[in-house]
Protein backbone atom coordinates (compact mmCIF):
# COMPACT_ATOMS: atom_id res chain seq x y z
CA UNK A 1 0.00 0.00 0.00
CA UNK A 2 1.67 3.67 -1.43
CA UNK A 3 1.80 5.87 1.55
CA UNK A 4 0.59 9.15 0.02
CA UNK A 5 -0.25 11.38 3.10
CA UNK A 6 2.22 13.31 4.79
CA UNK A 7 1.51 13.98 8.75
CA UNK A 8 1.15 17.23 9.48
CA UNK A 9 4.31 18.93 11.72
CA UNK A 10 3.10 20.73 14.53
CA UNK A 11 4.83 24.06 15.08
CA UNK A 12 6.50 23.70 18.82
CA UNK A 13 4.08 25.64 21.38
CA UNK A 14 5.35 28.59 23.26
CA UNK A 15 2.08 29.39 25.05
CA UNK A 16 1.45 26.03 26.79
CA UNK A 17 -2.14 27.38 28.66
CA UNK A 18 -3.79 28.57 25.43
CA UNK A 19 -1.54 26.75 22.73
CA UNK A 20 -1.26 23.08 24.74
CA UNK A 21 -0.27 20.05 22.19
CA UNK A 22 0.52 16.45 23.80
CA UNK A 23 2.22 15.54 20.81
CA UNK A 24 5.33 18.75 21.72
CA UNK A 25 8.90 17.00 21.99
CA UNK A 26 8.74 19.12 25.35
CA UNK A 27 5.53 17.10 26.40
CA UNK A 28 6.55 13.85 25.51
CA UNK A 29 10.00 14.67 27.57
CA UNK A 30 8.96 15.90 30.78
CA UNK A 31 5.18 16.82 31.08
CA UNK A 32 5.20 17.52 34.72
CA UNK A 33 5.74 20.92 34.66
CA UNK A 34 3.36 21.80 32.10
CA UNK A 35 0.56 20.29 33.61
CA UNK A 36 1.68 22.26 36.66
CA UNK A 37 1.36 25.39 34.96
CA UNK A 38 -1.92 24.58 32.93
CA UNK A 39 -3.55 23.65 36.73
CA UNK A 40 -2.50 26.72 37.79
CA UNK A 41 -4.26 28.67 35.04
CA UNK A 42 -7.49 27.10 35.26
CA UNK A 43 -8.92 23.95 35.80
CA UNK A 44 -9.75 23.35 31.91
CA UNK A 45 -7.89 24.59 29.40
CA UNK A 46 -8.12 24.74 25.45
CA UNK A 47 -6.04 25.07 22.42
CA UNK A 48 -7.18 25.70 18.69
CA UNK A 49 -4.84 22.43 17.78
CA UNK A 50 -6.52 19.65 16.83
CA UNK A 51 -9.62 21.43 15.63
CA UNK A 52 -10.12 22.44 18.94
CA UNK A 53 -9.75 20.54 22.02
CA UNK A 54 -10.12 21.31 25.87
CA UNK A 55 -7.87 19.43 28.51
CA UNK A 56 -9.09 19.36 32.30
CA UNK A 57 -5.80 19.61 34.52
CA UNK A 58 -7.43 18.88 37.83
CA UNK A 59 -8.23 15.98 39.22
CA UNK A 60 -11.92 17.07 40.29
CA UNK A 61 -12.70 18.08 36.78
CA UNK A 62 -11.02 14.80 35.31
CA UNK A 63 -13.81 13.26 37.77
CA UNK A 64 -16.63 15.31 36.10
CA UNK A 65 -16.16 14.40 32.67
CA UNK A 66 -15.14 11.12 32.96
CA UNK A 67 -18.65 10.89 34.69
CA UNK A 68 -20.78 12.62 32.45
CA UNK A 69 -22.01 10.77 29.38
CA UNK A 70 -24.43 12.65 28.20
CA UNK A 71 -21.75 15.84 27.28
CA UNK A 72 -19.03 13.93 26.85
CA UNK A 73 -19.11 11.18 24.23
CA UNK A 74 -16.46 8.21 23.86
CA UNK A 75 -16.97 7.61 20.03
CA UNK A 76 -13.71 9.29 19.53
CA UNK A 77 -10.85 8.58 22.10
CA UNK A 78 -7.50 9.69 20.40
CA UNK A 79 -6.69 13.40 19.94
CA UNK A 80 -6.05 13.52 16.52
CA UNK A 81 -5.47 16.44 13.58
CA UNK A 82 -8.23 14.45 12.42
CA UNK A 83 -11.83 14.02 12.76
CA UNK A 84 -12.79 11.19 10.19
CA UNK A 85 -16.21 9.44 10.26
CA UNK A 86 -16.71 7.61 13.20
CA UNK A 87 -17.06 3.82 12.40
CA UNK A 88 -19.44 1.62 14.18
CA UNK A 89 -18.33 -0.88 16.70
CA UNK A 90 -14.95 0.79 16.27
CA UNK A 91 -13.68 -0.73 19.31
CA UNK A 92 -16.90 -1.58 21.86
CA UNK A 93 -16.64 -0.96 24.92
CA UNK A 94 -14.63 1.63 24.78
CA UNK A 95 -15.55 3.99 21.84
CA UNK A 96 -19.40 2.71 23.63
CA UNK A 97 -21.51 5.39 24.88
CA UNK A 98 -24.79 4.12 26.90
CA UNK A 99 -26.63 2.41 26.34
CA UNK A 100 -24.54 0.41 24.31
CA UNK A 101 -21.75 0.31 26.68
CA UNK A 102 -23.09 -1.58 29.67
CA UNK A 103 -24.19 -4.87 27.76
CA UNK A 104 -20.26 -4.78 25.50
CA UNK A 105 -18.29 -4.09 28.93
CA UNK A 106 -20.46 -7.01 30.93
CA UNK A 107 -19.44 -9.22 28.34
CA UNK A 108 -15.70 -8.40 28.71
CA UNK A 109 -15.12 -8.68 32.46
CA UNK A 110 -15.71 -12.16 33.60
CA UNK A 111 -12.20 -13.24 32.17
CA UNK A 112 -9.97 -10.62 33.70
CA UNK A 113 -11.25 -10.65 37.10
CA UNK A 114 -8.80 -10.70 40.09
CA UNK A 115 -9.48 -14.43 40.89
CA UNK A 116 -8.74 -15.17 36.31
CA UNK A 117 -5.54 -13.14 36.46
CA UNK A 118 -4.55 -15.79 39.06
CA UNK A 119 -4.50 -18.17 37.01
CA UNK A 120 -2.70 -16.83 34.86
CA UNK A 121 0.08 -16.03 36.96
CA UNK A 122 2.65 -18.82 36.64
CA UNK A 123 2.83 -18.44 33.05
CA UNK A 124 3.32 -14.52 33.70
CA UNK A 125 6.42 -15.42 35.68
CA UNK A 126 7.94 -18.12 33.33
CA UNK A 127 7.41 -14.81 30.61
CA UNK A 128 9.64 -12.84 32.73
CA UNK A 129 12.36 -15.52 33.67
CA UNK A 130 12.44 -16.33 29.66
CA UNK A 131 13.09 -12.74 29.28
CA UNK A 132 15.57 -12.06 31.68
CA UNK A 133 17.38 -15.54 30.79
CA UNK A 134 18.22 -13.62 27.23
CA UNK A 135 20.26 -10.98 28.93
CA UNK A 136 20.78 -11.64 32.91
CA UNK A 137 24.57 -12.42 31.47
CA UNK A 138 25.30 -9.16 29.39
CA UNK A 139 25.57 -6.94 32.24
CA UNK A 140 23.81 -4.26 30.33
CA UNK A 141 20.04 -4.19 28.13
CA UNK A 142 17.34 -2.31 26.73
CA UNK A 143 14.86 -3.16 29.60
CA UNK A 144 12.10 -1.11 27.13
CA UNK A 145 13.00 -2.79 24.58
CA UNK A 146 13.65 -6.80 25.62
CA UNK A 147 11.59 -6.80 28.97
CA UNK A 148 8.59 -4.18 29.70
CA UNK A 149 7.97 -4.67 26.17
CA UNK A 150 7.35 -8.46 25.48
CA UNK A 151 5.45 -9.12 29.14
CA UNK A 152 2.13 -7.75 28.36
CA UNK A 153 2.09 -8.64 24.22
CA UNK A 154 2.72 -12.07 25.18
CA UNK A 155 0.03 -12.24 27.98
CA UNK A 156 -2.73 -11.00 25.93
CA UNK A 157 -1.56 -13.32 23.02
CA UNK A 158 -1.58 -16.01 25.40
CA UNK A 159 -5.14 -15.17 26.83
CA UNK A 160 -6.24 -13.92 22.95
CA UNK A 161 -5.07 -17.48 21.77
CA UNK A 162 -2.47 -16.36 19.62
CA UNK A 163 0.94 -17.38 18.81
CA UNK A 164 3.27 -15.42 21.27
CA UNK A 165 5.91 -15.06 18.72
CA UNK A 166 4.08 -12.76 16.78
CA UNK A 167 4.52 -10.18 19.25
CA UNK A 168 6.51 -7.87 17.22
CA UNK A 169 3.68 -7.78 14.69
CA UNK A 170 0.77 -6.73 17.32
CA UNK A 171 3.56 -3.87 18.31
CA UNK A 172 3.75 -3.00 15.37
CA UNK A 173 0.09 -2.21 14.62
CA UNK A 174 0.00 -0.07 18.02
CA UNK A 175 2.59 2.29 17.30
CA UNK A 176 1.18 2.46 13.59
CA UNK A 177 -2.55 3.22 15.51
CA UNK A 178 -2.02 5.41 18.46
CA UNK A 179 1.61 7.09 17.50
CA UNK A 180 1.73 7.35 13.83
CA UNK A 181 -2.11 7.65 13.60
CA UNK A 182 -2.47 10.94 15.31
CA UNK A 183 -1.13 13.20 12.55
CA UNK A 184 -1.42 10.26 9.35
CA UNK A 185 -4.59 8.70 9.00
CA UNK A 186 -3.19 6.36 6.10
CA UNK A 187 -1.15 4.30 8.69
CA UNK A 188 -3.72 3.68 11.09
CA UNK A 189 -6.63 2.47 8.45
CA UNK A 190 -3.54 -0.08 7.05
CA UNK A 191 -3.07 -1.16 10.68
CA UNK A 192 -6.66 -1.80 11.30
CA UNK A 193 -7.51 -3.83 8.38
CA UNK A 194 -4.42 -5.93 9.31
CA UNK A 195 -5.06 -6.24 12.74
CA UNK A 196 -8.98 -7.28 10.74
CA UNK A 197 -7.54 -9.84 8.54
CA UNK A 198 -5.48 -11.43 11.29
CA UNK A 199 -8.16 -11.65 13.29
CA UNK A 200 -10.60 -13.26 11.04
CA UNK A 201 -8.03 -16.42 9.73
CA UNK A 202 -8.06 -16.69 13.77
CA UNK A 203 -11.86 -17.02 13.93
CA UNK A 204 -11.69 -19.33 10.64
CA UNK A 205 -9.88 -21.89 12.41
CA UNK A 206 -12.23 -21.71 15.41
CA UNK A 207 -15.40 -22.72 13.55
CA UNK A 208 -14.24 -25.64 13.44
CA UNK A 209 -11.98 -26.30 15.58
CA UNK A 210 -13.07 -24.19 19.07
CA UNK A 211 -10.43 -23.45 21.59
CA UNK A 212 -10.89 -22.08 25.18
CA UNK A 213 -9.21 -18.39 24.60
CA UNK A 214 -10.66 -15.48 24.73
CA UNK A 215 -11.73 -15.92 20.49
CA UNK A 216 -13.74 -18.09 21.25
CA UNK A 217 -15.35 -16.96 24.25
CA UNK A 218 -16.19 -13.84 22.23
CA UNK A 219 -17.30 -15.47 19.18
CA UNK A 220 -19.88 -17.14 21.69
CA UNK A 221 -21.15 -14.72 23.75
CA UNK A 222 -24.87 -14.28 23.00
CA UNK A 223 -26.43 -11.19 23.70
CA UNK A 224 -29.82 -10.91 25.83
CA UNK A 225 -31.64 -12.12 22.56
CA UNK A 226 -29.78 -14.81 22.78
CA UNK A 227 -28.50 -13.82 19.49
CA UNK A 228 -24.43 -13.98 18.78
CA UNK A 229 -22.24 -10.75 18.17
CA UNK A 230 -21.98 -9.34 14.81
CA UNK A 231 -18.99 -9.98 13.33
CA UNK A 232 -18.16 -6.45 13.76
CA UNK A 233 -18.43 -6.45 17.16
CA UNK A 234 -16.08 -9.52 17.61
CA UNK A 235 -13.27 -7.72 15.56
CA UNK A 236 -13.59 -4.29 17.07
CA UNK A 237 -13.54 -6.51 20.55
CA UNK A 238 -10.49 -8.40 19.89
CA UNK A 239 -8.61 -5.67 18.00
CA UNK A 240 -9.12 -3.66 21.37
CA UNK A 241 -8.19 -5.88 23.66
CA UNK A 242 -4.71 -6.32 21.58
CA UNK A 243 -4.24 -2.58 21.55
CA UNK A 244 -5.12 -1.22 24.87
CA UNK A 245 -3.35 -4.09 26.81
CA UNK A 246 0.05 -3.70 25.54
CA UNK A 247 1.89 -0.56 25.08
CA UNK A 248 -0.26 0.74 28.01
CA UNK A 249 0.92 -1.74 30.46
CA UNK A 250 4.80 -1.93 28.91
CA UNK A 251 4.93 1.68 29.34
CA UNK A 252 3.36 1.00 33.00
CA UNK A 253 6.14 -1.26 34.01
CA UNK A 254 9.31 0.28 31.82
CA UNK A 255 8.47 3.67 34.15
CA UNK A 256 8.06 1.48 37.28
CA UNK A 257 11.90 0.17 36.37
CA UNK A 258 12.82 3.56 35.22
CA UNK A 259 12.21 4.68 38.49
CA UNK A 260 13.61 2.54 40.46
CA UNK A 261 17.04 2.44 38.58
CA UNK A 262 17.12 6.30 39.49
CA UNK A 263 16.00 5.25 43.42
CA UNK A 264 18.24 3.03 44.76
CA UNK A 265 16.71 3.67 48.22
CA UNK A 266 13.33 2.26 47.06
CA UNK A 267 15.03 -0.54 45.31
CA UNK A 268 16.54 -1.25 48.35
CA UNK A 269 13.26 -0.82 50.41
CA UNK A 270 11.00 -3.47 48.08
CA UNK A 271 14.00 -6.06 47.67
CA UNK A 272 13.51 -5.82 51.97
CA UNK A 273 10.21 -5.62 52.15
CA UNK A 274 8.31 -7.52 49.42
CA UNK A 275 4.95 -7.22 50.76
CA UNK A 276 5.17 -3.81 50.08
CA UNK A 277 4.92 -4.58 46.41
CA UNK A 278 1.39 -3.75 45.56
CA UNK A 279 1.27 -0.49 47.49
CA UNK A 280 4.50 0.58 45.22
CA UNK A 281 2.82 -0.87 41.98
CA UNK A 282 -0.30 1.55 42.74
CA UNK A 283 2.28 4.84 43.73
CA UNK A 284 4.23 3.78 40.08
CA UNK A 285 0.84 3.96 38.45
CA UNK A 286 -0.21 7.05 39.95
CA UNK A 287 2.93 9.07 39.68
CA UNK A 288 3.89 7.46 35.91
CA UNK A 289 0.06 6.87 34.59
CA UNK A 290 0.83 6.13 30.83
CA UNK A 291 -2.79 6.35 29.47
CA UNK A 292 -4.67 9.23 28.47
CA UNK A 293 -7.91 9.04 27.15
CA UNK A 294 -10.10 11.45 24.86
CA UNK A 295 -14.00 12.18 24.72
CA UNK A 296 -15.88 14.37 21.93
CA UNK A 297 -18.41 17.24 23.53
CA UNK A 298 -21.72 17.10 22.01
CA UNK A 299 -23.27 18.88 24.14
CA UNK A 300 -22.11 22.61 25.82
CA UNK A 301 -22.25 22.20 29.52
CA UNK A 302 -20.06 23.63 32.25
CA UNK A 303 -16.82 21.89 34.22
CA UNK A 304 -15.06 23.26 37.18
CA UNK A 305 -16.80 26.66 36.08
CA UNK A 306 -15.56 26.51 32.48
CA UNK A 307 -17.57 26.37 29.77
CA UNK A 308 -17.11 23.41 27.48
CA UNK A 309 -18.54 24.07 23.67
CA UNK A 310 -19.42 20.99 21.47
CA UNK A 311 -17.16 20.22 18.73
CA UNK A 312 -14.41 19.93 20.70
CA UNK A 313 -12.22 17.25 21.47
CA UNK A 314 -11.15 16.65 25.61
CA UNK A 315 -7.84 15.58 25.89
CA UNK A 316 -8.83 13.19 29.24
CA UNK A 317 -5.64 13.35 31.30
CA UNK A 318 -5.44 10.37 33.68
CA UNK A 319 -2.16 11.40 34.38
CA UNK A 320 -2.29 14.72 34.86
CA UNK A 321 -4.88 14.18 37.75
CA UNK A 322 -2.79 12.15 39.75
CA UNK A 323 -0.49 15.03 39.98
CA UNK A 324 -3.09 17.49 41.15
CA UNK A 325 -1.77 18.34 44.55
CA UNK A 326 -4.97 19.43 46.05
CA UNK A 327 -5.74 15.22 45.98
CA UNK A 328 -2.19 13.96 46.69
CA UNK A 329 0.32 15.28 49.49
CA UNK A 330 3.71 15.44 47.53
CA UNK A 331 1.93 14.99 44.06
CA UNK A 332 5.23 15.04 42.55
CA UNK A 333 6.99 12.57 44.64
CA UNK A 334 7.47 9.08 44.32
CA UNK A 335 6.07 7.63 47.79
CA UNK A 336 6.08 4.01 47.22
CA UNK A 337 4.41 3.21 50.71
CA UNK A 338 1.60 5.92 50.19
CA UNK A 339 -1.22 4.89 52.27
CA UNK A 340 -4.13 6.85 50.48
CA UNK A 341 -4.19 6.26 46.73
CA UNK A 342 -7.18 7.31 44.86
CA UNK A 343 -5.03 7.25 42.00
CA UNK A 344 -7.34 7.12 38.67
CA UNK A 345 -4.78 5.50 36.47
CA UNK A 346 -6.98 3.36 34.90
CA UNK A 347 -9.91 5.80 34.52
CA UNK A 348 -13.05 6.77 36.11
CA UNK A 349 -16.77 5.94 35.55
CA UNK A 350 -17.81 3.37 33.38
CA UNK A 351 -15.04 3.35 31.17
CA UNK A 352 -12.90 2.22 33.88
CA UNK A 353 -9.93 0.01 31.98
CA UNK A 354 -11.60 -3.82 31.71
CA UNK A 355 -7.63 -5.12 31.85
CA UNK A 356 -6.64 -3.35 35.15
CA UNK A 357 -6.43 -6.38 37.28
CA UNK A 358 -4.28 -7.75 34.27
CA UNK A 359 -2.03 -5.05 34.48
CA UNK A 360 -1.29 -4.74 38.12
CA UNK A 361 -0.31 -8.26 38.09
CA UNK A 362 1.99 -7.86 35.14
CA UNK A 363 3.79 -5.20 36.37
CA UNK A 364 3.46 -6.74 40.40
CA UNK A 365 5.18 -9.69 38.29
CA UNK A 366 7.58 -7.88 36.20
CA UNK A 367 8.73 -5.50 39.05
CA UNK A 368 9.31 -8.82 41.51
CA UNK A 369 11.29 -11.28 38.81
CA UNK A 370 13.52 -8.30 37.70
CA UNK A 371 14.02 -7.18 41.32
CA UNK A 372 14.51 -11.00 42.32
CA UNK A 373 17.70 -11.73 39.50
CA UNK A 374 18.46 -7.75 39.40
CA UNK A 375 18.19 -6.66 42.51
CA UNK A 376 20.86 -3.82 41.63
CA UNK A 377 20.89 -1.53 38.76
CA UNK A 378 21.28 2.35 37.23
CA UNK A 379 20.53 3.82 33.78
CA UNK A 380 23.42 3.23 31.10
CA UNK A 381 25.05 7.09 31.41
CA UNK A 382 26.35 6.58 27.91
CA UNK A 383 22.72 5.57 26.53
CA UNK A 384 19.92 7.70 25.78
CA UNK A 385 15.93 7.35 27.30
CA UNK A 386 13.21 7.85 24.92
CA UNK A 387 9.84 8.20 25.63
CA UNK A 388 6.72 7.17 23.40
CA UNK A 389 4.83 10.37 22.23
CA UNK A 390 0.80 11.28 22.28
CA UNK A 391 -1.77 8.79 23.79
CA UNK A 392 0.48 6.55 26.10
CA UNK A 393 3.85 7.75 27.81
CA UNK A 394 6.43 5.10 28.57
CA UNK A 395 10.07 4.61 28.18
CA UNK A 396 10.95 3.18 24.78
CA UNK A 397 14.76 3.01 25.13
CA UNK A 398 16.13 2.12 28.64
CA UNK A 399 20.15 1.64 28.84
CA UNK A 400 20.54 -0.20 31.86
CA UNK A 401 24.03 -1.71 33.46
CA UNK A 402 24.03 -4.02 36.03
CA UNK A 403 26.15 -6.65 37.75
CA UNK A 404 29.78 -6.52 36.75
CA UNK A 405 29.42 -3.41 34.45
CA UNK A 406 28.17 -1.24 37.10
CA UNK B 1 -15.70 1.53 74.14
CA UNK B 2 -14.82 2.14 70.15
CA UNK B 3 -18.27 2.04 68.15
CA UNK B 4 -18.57 -0.74 65.73
CA UNK B 5 -18.20 -0.16 61.76
CA UNK B 6 -19.80 -1.03 59.15
CA UNK B 7 -19.14 -1.24 55.80
CA UNK B 8 -21.28 -0.48 52.24
CA UNK B 9 -20.33 -0.56 48.67
CA UNK B 10 -22.46 1.68 46.75
CA UNK B 11 -23.34 -0.22 43.77
CA UNK B 12 -24.01 2.36 41.38
CA UNK B 13 -20.47 3.87 41.90
CA UNK B 14 -18.54 0.83 42.12
CA UNK B 15 -16.64 0.12 38.76
CA UNK B 16 -14.80 -2.85 39.81
CA UNK B 17 -11.20 -1.09 40.29
CA UNK B 18 -11.53 -4.43 42.77
CA UNK B 19 -9.04 -2.20 45.37
CA UNK B 20 -11.29 -3.09 48.20
CA UNK B 21 -10.89 -6.47 47.77
CA UNK B 22 -7.10 -6.02 47.39
CA UNK B 23 -6.77 -4.25 50.49
CA UNK B 24 -9.23 -5.73 53.07
CA UNK B 25 -10.43 -8.95 51.76
CA UNK B 26 -11.65 -10.18 54.62
CA UNK B 27 -14.27 -7.77 54.15
CA UNK B 28 -15.37 -7.31 50.16
CA UNK B 29 -16.28 -9.46 47.86
CA UNK B 30 -16.37 -9.63 43.95
CA UNK B 31 -19.39 -10.76 42.10
CA UNK B 32 -18.63 -12.49 38.63
CA UNK B 33 -18.24 -8.70 36.66
CA UNK B 34 -15.22 -7.86 39.37
CA UNK B 35 -17.60 -5.60 41.10
CA UNK B 36 -17.49 -5.47 44.29
CA UNK B 37 -20.10 -5.22 47.79
CA UNK B 38 -19.88 -6.01 50.73
CA UNK B 39 -19.24 -9.19 52.99
CA UNK B 40 -22.54 -10.18 54.59
CA UNK B 41 -23.70 -7.76 56.44
CA UNK B 42 -20.74 -5.66 56.59
CA UNK B 43 -19.95 -5.48 60.10
CA UNK B 44 -16.58 -4.57 60.28
CA UNK B 45 -14.86 -7.50 63.11
CA UNK B 46 -12.37 -6.26 65.63
CA UNK B 47 -9.31 -5.55 64.52
CA UNK B 48 -9.98 -5.25 61.00
CA UNK B 49 -10.97 -1.51 61.74
CA UNK B 50 -7.97 -0.11 59.75
CA UNK B 51 -8.70 -2.23 56.66
CA UNK B 52 -12.19 -0.62 56.19
CA UNK B 53 -10.46 2.67 56.48
CA UNK B 54 -7.72 2.18 53.89
CA UNK B 55 -10.53 0.36 51.59
CA UNK B 56 -12.49 3.82 51.60
CA UNK B 57 -9.70 5.89 50.89
CA UNK B 58 -8.26 3.99 48.42
CA UNK B 59 -11.61 3.38 46.30
CA UNK B 60 -11.26 5.79 42.99
CA UNK B 61 -15.03 5.80 42.43
CA UNK B 62 -15.74 6.83 46.26
CA UNK B 63 -18.21 4.07 46.63
CA UNK B 64 -17.39 2.71 49.83
CA UNK B 65 -19.12 3.87 52.98
CA UNK B 66 -17.47 3.48 56.63
CA UNK B 67 -20.56 3.90 58.79
CA UNK B 68 -19.75 3.87 62.68
CA UNK B 69 -22.62 2.47 64.61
Amino acid sequence: MSDVSQPAAHPPVTDWVHDFDHTDPQWTEDPFPIWDELRAASPVVHTERFLGCYMPTTYEAVREIANDTEHFSSRRIIVRDVRPEVARNAAPPITSDPPVHKPAKQLLLPPFTPDAMKKLEPRMRAICNELIDGFVANGEVDAAARYAKYIPVRAIAHMLGIPESDSDLFIRWIHMILELGIKDESRLLQAVQEMSAYFRTHIEERRSKPTGDLISYLMNARDKEGQPLEESHVLGSLRLLLIAGIDTTWSAIGSALWHLARTPADRERLVAEPGLMPTAVEELLRAYSPVTMAREVVKETTISGCPVKAGNMVLLSFPAANRDPNVFPDADKVVIDRRENRHAAFGLGIHRCVGSNLARMEMQVALEEWLKRIPDFRIDPAGTVTWSQGTVRGPRQLPFLFGKAM
Amino acid sequence: MTERLRVHVDPDKCQGHARCKALAPELFELDEYGNAHESGDGIVPSGLEDKAWLAKSNCPEIAIEVIEE
